[in-house]
């Protein structure tokens, strides 16, 4: 297991060097990017429009937070993690056609995006569900929000971000999905589980 | 009117401490699962989990972004008076909190997908009223978050099969989980009744605290082997691996139909967050939950 702490934007090859299991800390710009917002630039890419910003290098944070409206801007509360599997139908596209290195969310993804990751060179790194103080702690600031039409939690949130982690890298960009791999040995287990209920057949 | 201003005060207080304080028995079953833990990544996992509840309470700011739904229970004194303005009250206090402590909005019309940004709408802050004798009212939250709700499962099982029915339908719905509940959990399950009662008095039984075995001692036995059977499962913290997946089983039941025999399990997530208070006919207060 060995500590990474990169800076935004990441390069193929500087994310290549990743393994599951290894911990990351991101600093500089990332985004929060959750459904609605996955769908939008997706959306953009196919009509040829330009995005907001330019998401090449950066981590997308499967996230909606809190945050509070102060005079010259805005502060954010809370700003945990939220399951990446609802985002399992973009992640592989939006993977490939914005070239983004990181995403960082809870509770893994499945195959289509390993396969992206794979292939265009990205990693998943798990964020603790629910910390969503420590992860507030780490935004130095909120740049500036874009598609706030689609409401607080929807909306991309774009923040400068300091040792942004502890994330456990758990999709590496060589076909390794930590989260697959414990879905594994969680069947392995069915059988035993059920004898000690008195199930077993 | 007097009575409409404390009810409001008292529900603003009991979101707010809901969403930043733990109650104690949670606290002390987390600290305790990072002691039992063995898995590095599981270790990891527990030990931000109580960093970020240390911070919260540091900072005065919610646990985790995703303050839910809000709902309440109401235990209504039949002799208590004004009973009829506590909706109104319930739903301005969550309005308040909202813009206040804050809360995020959590509240969309699943027809327009329009997020009404004040955590109300129809029928939602939802009230789960009782009336009991007495002329007092408690006032209890339960602000759930969505990843958990997302995995809760109702079904409808076979009577024949007994309650080894229910025990294997537990195991399947924790095993389909796996991290998205953001585990360690707990788990309340609701054993017949019907298909609404069933997922009714499974979500309550969240509401027992860790700390309070179950009135029945065969229902607490079955808790019991039900916790340690989910405990072999390795799912662990948030999903990583480990051997600590649930905090606790609450399990209550109905009698049921003789043809019918349902079941559900309603998932908390590990920010197990709950408050409740007692408000006395003369206006006193007295918080239940948390140390004021």
């Amino acid at each position: 297991m060995a500590v990474y702490k990169l800076k935004t934007p990441i390069s193929e090859e500087e994310i290549r060097k990743l393994k599951v299991n290894d911990v990351l800390y991101v600093s500089g710009t990332i985004f929060t990017a959750r459904d609605q917002a996955h769908k939008r630039a997706l959306e953009y890419f196919k009509q040829g429009k330009v995005l907001p910003l330019n998401l090449e290098g950066l981590a997308a944070f499967h996230c909606g937070p809190i945050v509070k409206k102060k005079e010259d801007g805005w502060t954010i509360v809370a700003a945990g993690p939220t399951t990446s599997t609802r985002m399992e139908i973009f992640e592989d596209e939006f993977i490939k056609s914005f070239k983004i290195r990181v995403v960082i969310g809870k509770g893994g993804m499945g195959k289509r995006t390993t396969e992206a990751m794979t292939k265009f060179g990205a990693v998943y790194g798990a964020f603790t569900g629910g910390a969503a103080v420590l992860a507030a702690k780490a935004v130095k600031s909120v740049k500036r929000v874009e598609w706030l039409d689609l409401g607080m939690p929807e909306a991309m949130w774009i923040l400068e971000v300091e040792e942004f982690g502890p994330l456990t890298v758990a999709i590496d960009s060589h076909g390794n999905n930590l989260f697959m791999e414990v879905q594994k040995k969680v069947e392995e287990n069915r059988q035993k589980v059920y004898q000690k209920l008195g199930l077993s057949t | 009117m007097e009575m409409e201003n404390t009810v409001e005060n008292v529900a603003f207080n009991l979101l707010k401490l809901a969403v930043i304080y733990l109650p104690e028995d949670v606290k002390q079953a987390l600290q305790k699962a990072y002691s039992d833990e063995t898995s590095d990544a599981g270790k990891t996992q527990l030990k931000a989990i109580l960093d970020n509840i240390e911070f919260a309470e540091k900072y005065q700011t919610p646990i985790c972004q995703d303050t839910g739904t809000i709902i309440f229970y109401i235990k209504a004194g039949a002799k208590a008076k004004n009973l009829d303005r506590i909706k109104g009250a319930l739903t301005k206090a969550t309005r308040k909190a909202t813009s206040d402590v804050p809360l995020r909005p959590n509240a969309v019309n699943p027809f327009t997908q329009k997020n009404s940004g004040d955590n109300t709408g129809r029928l939602i802050p939802w009230i789960n009223w009782e009336i009991v004798p007495g002329d007092e009212v408690e006032i209890t939250v339960l602000p759930k978050g969505g990843g958990a709700e997302n995995t809760c499962i109702m079904g409808m099982l076979v009577p024949g099969e007994g309650y080894r029915g229910v025990k294997k339908f537990i195991i399947d719905a924790v095993m389909k989980a796996g991290a998205k509940p953001c585990p360690p959990n707990i788990l309340g399950i609701g054993i017949g009744g019907g298909s609404d009662i069933a997922m009714k008095i499974a979500k309550k039984a969240l509401l027992r605290p860790l700390n309070v075995p179950n009135s029945d001692p065969e229902i607490e036995k079955l808790e019991k082997q039900v916790l340690e059977a989910v405990n072999m499962t390795g799912i662990g913290p948030m999903g990583l691996g480990g051997k600590i997946t649930v905090l606790g089983v609450n399990i209550d039941y109905a009698y049921r139909h003789p043809a019918s025999y349902p079941a559900a399990v309603a998932f908390n997530c590990w920010a197990a967050r709950r408050a409740t208070a007692r408000i006395s006919a003369d206006g006193t207060v007295e918080y239940l939950t948390h140390k004021v």
